[in-house]
């Protein structure tokens, strides 16, 4: 297992540049998961780790050996790729064994590790199966074995899940979870699933047009997301933005004032801003409460999602718009309801006009659903 | 009414004009293809009179007769006409395919100085025919002392059939989908067996498709072994045949038994290679 170093690492197809210079640090044994819009650059920096493509600039290395130029076996690397790309005319365990025996190891070693893999991967009654005859899980364990065996020092994941039907999905996502405990090795995952993402990383990149937007752990980026790029990204549903100007700057308890003329309370440093500033107000919709007084609205229910244990209402609230709230299951509201809602200033956040995160005070820690 | 559903199960009533309609085109191309054929087997069981006398009648007890086959297997040296054509065409139709899958794979896969010059050099090969180049040919194989040798037939057949079989296989090689060779690269295969192991396997049947396109022409070819290889020892079927055709009086019981004798060693290669014509290989490579 090995760490891997990425230093001003750009990539250019012909004049247009799809990566402006990355830079990024992942220790031995960590699980890195690059997310971000598809067209960010993300599978294209993957390539460019996987030695498949061409590093424009920059210098990249595996356990600070220096790769750049190196073909990808001599990199130590195992991509396992979105459509697994199995040899459609070898059987599950030539599928398996084809990397190992060209490499030109013996017969009985090869056949320990293939076997050794498919136990972890429960797929040693299949071996002799053709990709063909496998279902859609079967065959993308298959891809992750042929990848296990051959002891890479770094495993590329290239939207590993997303063929996979919802069900499946969420099994394969934790059997991943469990193998990297099991492996403790060093995993660089592309996904633009935020669930995964959050769920698998010890450490996200989010990307947005060839940069790296914010690095850090699942939660922090949850709690503190550097920009309004990330803060729309992490969280499901999307967090509500409404427009608004400040009123009062100041580094603990600001005020800004709405379109509507609400004013709204935040705990947020804004010292650096000054008064009638343009910013963006965020507020998450678990973060919403129907029973809150502080920083009131109100607004008519137009839908609501019911997903067993919670619900989401979608509610006008007039001239700022739309706000989707987050709500437990046993919510009895209905379409057309007038209701009152309202969020504590510690739970909100707030962006400059560049989409930069202002700084929160006292900012709430653990998510939590309302009642 | 029920011979109908069964023939057709899924389309129905509905569909029945239009069924026909394909079916007797079809059906005409047929006969029009077969016609020759079928009269050349025929009369190749008859007596010369039976022959002139009613060309389209089969074999009856009186008119049926096997000179025509005895004249060819025993006058002339048909084994080794037959043994000429065969090692020729498998030869040709062999190296055609072997070095139109590699060219095909180098011209789609890889990207380097003059690729759009030999592509289009091939796709000028297919549109010129090669027989005009017949007598540069001819002075060529003089000048290599190649002339009547089979080589110098193996040669000319490759160069005739390799622009269009590059020109298939490269189609079919792009659709070979992408991540299959980027998978094999990192399992650290090396570029030739990526091509042996990988892609050789996956182009069957298009190279099957291939090889019944390059076969017959050289199979039936009678220009190039007539200049190039007119010896006693190099010649082929269709040369051989031309022996019982003469300037006053033609043999044509030994020209259609030797036609029909022809035909079958190329029926035989043809049962071989349609049976990998058969399609779906790829399926479960990528959903």
């Amino acid at each position: 297992m090995a760490s891997v170093k990425l230093n001003n690492i750009k990539k250019r197809f012909g004049n247009v540049d799809v990566l402006h210079g990355i830079d990024l640090d992942i220790k031995d044994g960590e699980f890195v998961v690059l997310i971000g819009e598809s067209g960010c650059g993300k599978s294209t920096l993957l390539r460019l780790l996987s030695g498949l493509e061409d590093i424009s600039e920059g210098d990249l290395y595996i356990d600070d050996e220096r790769v750049n130029g190196r073909s990808p076996a001599k990199r130590g690397i195992a991509m396992v790729f979105q459509s697994y790309a199995l040899y459609p005319h070898m059987n599950v365990f030539k599928n398996m064994a084809f990397g190992l025996k060209i490499s030109g190891k013996d017969k009985s070693h090869v056949n320990e590790k293939v076997i050794e893999a498919a136990k972890k991967l429960k797929i040693d009654h299949l071996l002799d199966r053709l990709p063909r005859e496998l279902s859609g899980g079967q065959r993308q364990r298959v891809a992750i074995g042929r990848a296990i065996v051959r002891d890479p020092k770094v495993f590329l994941f290239d939207e590993p899940l997303s063929n996979l039907d919802a069900s499946l999905r969420v099994q394969t996502r934790v059997e991943l979870g469990k193998l990297h405990q099991e492996l403790k090795a060093t995993i660089i995952y592309v996904t633009h699933d935020q669930v995964e993402a959050m769920t698998l990383g010890d450490k996200i990149v989010v990307m947005n047009k060839g940069r790296v937007e914010q690095v850090g752990a699942p939660l922090d980026l949850y709690h503190h997301p550097k920009t309004q790029f990330v803060a729309a990204f992490i969280g499901s549903p999307k967090m509500n933005f409404l427009q608004g100007k400040v009123q009062q700057a100041d580094s603990e308890n600001s005020q800004v004032v709405l379109e509507s003329g609400r004013v709204i309370r935040a705990s947020i440093d804004t010292s650096s801003l000054n008064e009638g500033d343009t910013v963006q107000l965020g507020l998450r919709p678990e973060h919403i409460a129907l029973n809150c007084s502080e920083n009131t609205f109100e607004g008519t229910v137009t839908l609501i999602e019911h997903l067993g244990e919670l619900s989401y209402l979608y509610v006008d609230v007039g001239q700022e718009g739309e706000l989707v709230l987050k709500v437990n299951g046993d919510n009895q509201h209905q379409a057309g309801d007038r209701i009152q809602f309202g969020i504590k200033p510690n739970y909100l956040y707030l962006f400059d006009h560049e989409g930069k995160a202002l700084t929160r005070i006292n900012a709430h820690q653990s998510p939590s659903i309302p009642l | 009414m029920k011979l109908i559903h069964r023939l057709m199960p899924s389309n129905g009533l509905r569909q029945l004009p239009k069924s026909v309609s394909v079916h007797a085109v079809l059906l005409a191309y047929t006969i029009i293809a077969l016609f020759p054929i079928l009269v050349v087997v025929i009369n190749s069981f008859k007596d010369r009179r039976a022959i002139f006398r009613d060309p389209l009648g089969l074999p009856t007890h009186d008119s049926f007769t096997l000179v025509g086959f005895q004249q060819v297997l025993l006058r002339s040296d048909f084994g080794l006409y037959s043994w000429n054509s065969l090692v020729v065409t498998i030869l040709a139709v062999g190296l055609v395919l072997l070095l139109g899958a590699m060219a095909a794979w180098a011209l789609t896969e890889y990207k380097f100085k003059g690729n759009l010059l030999i592509t289009f050099l091939f796709a000028m090969g297919i549109m010129i025919p090669i027989r005009l180049g017949t007598v540069s040919i001819l002075s060529l194989m003089v000048d290599l002392h190649l002339v009547n040798t089979l080589t110098a037939l193996v040669l000319v057949y490759i160069a005739q059939g390799l622009p269009l079989a590059v020109y298939i296989l490269s189609e079919f090689v792009r659709t070979i989908p992408k991540e299959l060779t980027e998978a094999a690269r990192c399992d650290s295969v090396s570029e030739y067996k990526i091509f042996f192991c990988i892609i050789l396997p996956l182009l069957k049947p298009a190279m099957a498709t291939v090889a019944v396109f390059t076969m017959i022409p050289i199979w039936n070819d009678l220009w190039f072994p007539l200049i190039l290889a007119p010896g006693e020892s190099t010649r082929t079927i269709t040369l051989g045949v031309q022996q019982f055709v003469g300037q006053y009086v033609t043999d044509w019981n030994s020209v259609l038994s030797a036609l029909t004798m022809a035909i079958v060693p190329v029926l035989i290669l043809y049962t071989i290679f349609s049976r990998q014509l058969i399609r779906g290989l790829t399926s479960g490579a990528v959903k």
